[in-house]
């Protein structure tokens, strides 16, 4: 006993001493990620995109305006309440504090608006999160960024309308969405329910239980329905189930459209064929043919310094999601520069001034060699959204292609949605909305 | 040679029945006491006090009601998330539809209903015992998560099933600071272990074990069997409700019935394996554990090896370890850390001349 009680000791004041330091004059981004779970494959993508991007920016141009990007890894293994222990961890490190928070998870982002508004830290929750967290009047700390999911619906809506031959052609049809059943998938059934009022076609909700590996009764219900479209609103190991079930009652899979969280290789190579025709959204798109990518593998792997542990998942659309998070976030970094002072590291609150003022359009995407690779996208104090384009991809058996260009979201009945929906959670949580005439 | 109750006399009924009948016991209990409730606020960061002590103050009080129905009253139960989902949602409805109620009655009434709920799930336990009483209570977990998720009235038709409470105030005192959030559960915490423990020590206390020892011997000597199963269910829910709702109010601030998974259940009943079933202390040292070892774990396998090995590597190596720390303790001590200190105790009466 006493052996080991010396040897936990030891273990204990390692990890004292060895607690990462931050040289002053360093821009430190916590990153609350998970590698391991139901949903590593995710995690392990995305923040690996990330960190390559980081390393790409130190590397390349030594930092932005010579301040070099530092981070550290906490493991939240999707779980909100260890998010929540790695934000307050992490928020205090670093010569200026954690600088944005990218939970990457719906929940945990649930769990962090308010100590974030709070702690004056801005969370991007990029493609997730709390849909009308876009009204910034009301959410000056969250950033929703590119677009939300009542937007990627409408488009979606927009995508089958146009496969139906127009918007009119509509009524009369039905779509089933297949839901995981948490807060994220249910965040879009309030906007189908309005837009099957809108174009008249009847909407049936099917809810599959977390993490959703068992799916027969689901897929039984749906043959019973016989809809002309099928939404996946899947996450982790509920998308290749999703797929392998449909195909075994044989709903032909170029029926089925996926939210972007259900459209990655990681979802389609485990249903083998089965995945063959399946269509999904995204806001960045698969392929490491990019200026971007490739200087990520010509600077950082092939110095190798990369953070992925399996280098063919480079250019695989987590991974790539991953350098459009890396790419927002050194963005809007340089953008509060701009205004704060040149090379010197920014505060979160500077930052959250930085992300509204956010303009990526054509030309900043083409110097960062990410033209095509995600939509442009430009922030105001009311919009916390961006752009809202979507383009749908359709996985052929290998690999994801693109079908459509930029599609654009309903902003109008969106909009109106969100705007009322962060008025009754404005007025639940007293909270005055900014003025945005006022804000500059 | 310090701790020795030798000529400690008790002169009345009431000095032999006391809680802790030895003075050192009393002593130490008040330092503690005393340590967490007037040095913690002073010593710890918000860190410290948010993200590591009111999680494991609360999961305690979960720990604690789990402990009352399967260590002392022996019904096995998977349904503690469950209970703490209904405190949770208990009380945001109470705060929400009636803004004038205060938010410690809200707390309680949060309790009552979960105990409401555990009765109706805990009947069962009536007819069947031991794993298939599990099973039974594995329904509730299902079943209470799919109702809060599925009727929208319990979210308050919030878009995506998720509540956000409101502020916590008492008499017109803000409960806004870390500091303050953590006295708050800490007082609730430790009033409430101080009554489970005199709840064990009790008449009802001695039923409810004599009905986990051997319940037909109980029922022969005049234990009514489906009053004490229930208000043991009723008692572990109420402890469960009140945590779930101090989950919500005092450490999230947001919830989804998700949340509230059977992982979370399974996480509560390893708590008091580890800790001790059947033991008060126990729950406090098993939440503990259970909580901190994997942070503690995170912050030494990305402390130690940060860039040296891959992070999914460190990630699932805290697994590992933490796994394997588990089935150690099980090993050495069966009946986990609380009989540990308990040994422990035991030999500091003999020192230094053990015999």
């Amino acid at each position: 006993m006493k052996r080991i009680q010396r040897s936990l000791l030891a273990a204990a004041v390692m990890a004292a001493v060895s607690a990462p330091a931050f040289a002053a004059g360093e821009q430190y981004v916590g990153l609350p990620s998970y590698r391991v779970g139901p949903y590593a494959a995710g995690g392990s993508g995305i923040f690996g995109g990330m960190i390559d991007y980081f390393k790409l920016v130190n590397e390349r141009d030594g930092g932005v305006n010579g301040v070099k990007l530092t981070w550290d890894e906490c493991e939240t293994e999707y779980n909100n309440a260890r998010g929540v222990e790695c934000y307050e961890r992490q928020k205090k490190n670093g010569p200026t504090g954690n600088t944005v928070v990218h939970p990457l998870s719906t929940g945990i982002t649930y769990s962090l608006i308010d100590k974030a508004t709070a702690d004056k830290i801005p969370i991007i929750s990029l493609g997730y999160g709390r849909t009308d967290a876009s009204d910034g009047r009301v959410f000056p700390y969250v950033f929703p960024l590119i677009t939300n999911y009542w937007s990627q619906n409408t488009a979606k809506i927009k995508f089958i309308g146009s496969k139906e031959g127009g918007m009119d052609k509509l009524a009369g049809k039905k779509i089933v969405n297949i839901y995981h059943d948490s807060a994220y998938g249910k965040e879009t059934i309030p906007v189908l329910d309005a837009q099957a009022k809108m174009y008249g076609f009847s909407v049936t909700h099917i809810a599959v239980a977390h993490p959703g590996n068992e799916q027969q009764s689901q897929w039984l219900q749906v043959r019973q329905a016989k809809p002309d479209w099928v939404i996946l609103r899947g996450w982790g190991v509920m998308n290749p189930t999703a797929l392998k079930a449909a195909a075994k009652i044989g709903y032909p899979r170029d029926k089925i459209v996926g939210v972007w969280w259900s459209g990655a290789e990681e979802d389609t190579i485990p249903a083998g064929d089965a995945a063959k025709g399946y269509i999904a959204a995204g806001f960045n798109v698969a392929g490491a043919n990019y200026p971007v990518v490739r200087d990520i593998q010509k600077y950082v792997y092939a110095k190798d310094k990369g953070n992925m542990e399996d280098k063919s998942r480079v250019g695989s659309i987590y991974y790539n999601r991953g350098v459009v998070h890396g790419i927002v976030t050194v963005e809007a970094i340089r953008k509060a520069q701009e205004k704060f002072g040149k090379g010197k590291p920014i505060t979160g609150e500077q930052m959250r001034w930085g992300i509204e003022n956010l303009n990526i359009d054509n030309a900043v995407l083409k110097k960062l060699g990410a033209e095509g690779f995600m939509p442009p996208t430009k922030l105001s104090c009311a919009n916390h959204e961006g752009s809202g384009l979507v383009k749908f991809q359709q996985w052929d058996g290998k690999q994801w292609k693109v079908i459509t260009d930029w599609i654009e979201s309903d902003q109008k009945l969106v909009r109106g949605m969100i705007e009322e929906s962060s008025a009754k959670y404005a007025k639940e949580k007293g909270i005055t909305p900014r003025d945005c005439s006022k804000e500059m | 040679m310090l701790y020795r109750e030798a000529g400690q006399f008790k002169t009345s009924y009431g000095a032999d029945q006391q809680i802790f009948p030895i003075r050192q016991d009393r002593i130490a209990m008040a330092a503690i006491l005393a340590f967490f409730f007037v040095g913690v606020p002073l010593l710890a960061n918000q860190y410290w006090l948010q993200a590591i002590l009111v999680p494991v103050l609360i999961f305690s009080l979960a720990a604690l009601g789990l402990n009352i129905l399967t260590g002392y009253a022996g019904q096995l139960s998977l349904g503690t998330a469950a209970f703490m989902a209904v405190g949770a949602f208990a009380a945001y409805n109470f705060e929400l539809r009636l803004p004038w109620m205060p938010l410690p009655v809200s707390f309680v009434l949060a309790g009552v209903v979960a105990a409401a709920v555990g009765m109706l799930f805990g009947l069962p336990s009536l007819r069947i015992k031991g794993f298939y009483l599990a099973v039974a209570t594995l329904a509730a977990q299902f079943f209470i998560v799919w109702v809060l998720t599925k009727f929208g009235w319990f979210s308050n038709y919030s878009s995506s099933g998720v509540i956000t409470t409101q502020k916590m105030q008492i008499l017109g005192y803000a409960f806004d600071t870390p500091v303050r959030q953590y006295l708050l559960v800490l007082t609730i915490v430790a009033v409430m272990a101080m009554l489970a423990k005199n709840l064990v020590r009790s008449s009802t206390g001695r039923a409810w074990m004599a009905v986990r020892d051997m319940d037909v011997a109980a029922e022969v000597i005049g234990i009514r069997l489906m009053h004490t199963k229930l208000l043991a269910f009723a008692v572990s829910s109420f402890y469960c409700g009140v945590a779930g709702a101090l989950y919500a109010y005092a450490y999230l601030g947001t919830v989804e019935p998700e949340g509230f998974n059977l992982d979370m259940s399974f996480r509560v009943l390893f708590m008091i394996i580890i800790g001790g079933v059947g033991s008060i202390l126990g729950s406090f040292l098993g939440a503990a554990f259970i909580v901190l070892a994997p942070i503690f774990l995170n912050v030494t396998a990305h402390g130690l090896f940060a860039g040296n090995i891959p992070a999914g590597l460190a990630s699932n190596l805290e697994l590992i370890v933490f796994g394997g720390l588990i089935i150690f303790f099980l090993i050495v001590e069966p009946h986990g850390l609380a009989r540990l200190w308990q040994i422990a105790k035991e030999k500091l009466r003999l020192w230094p001349f053990p015999y």
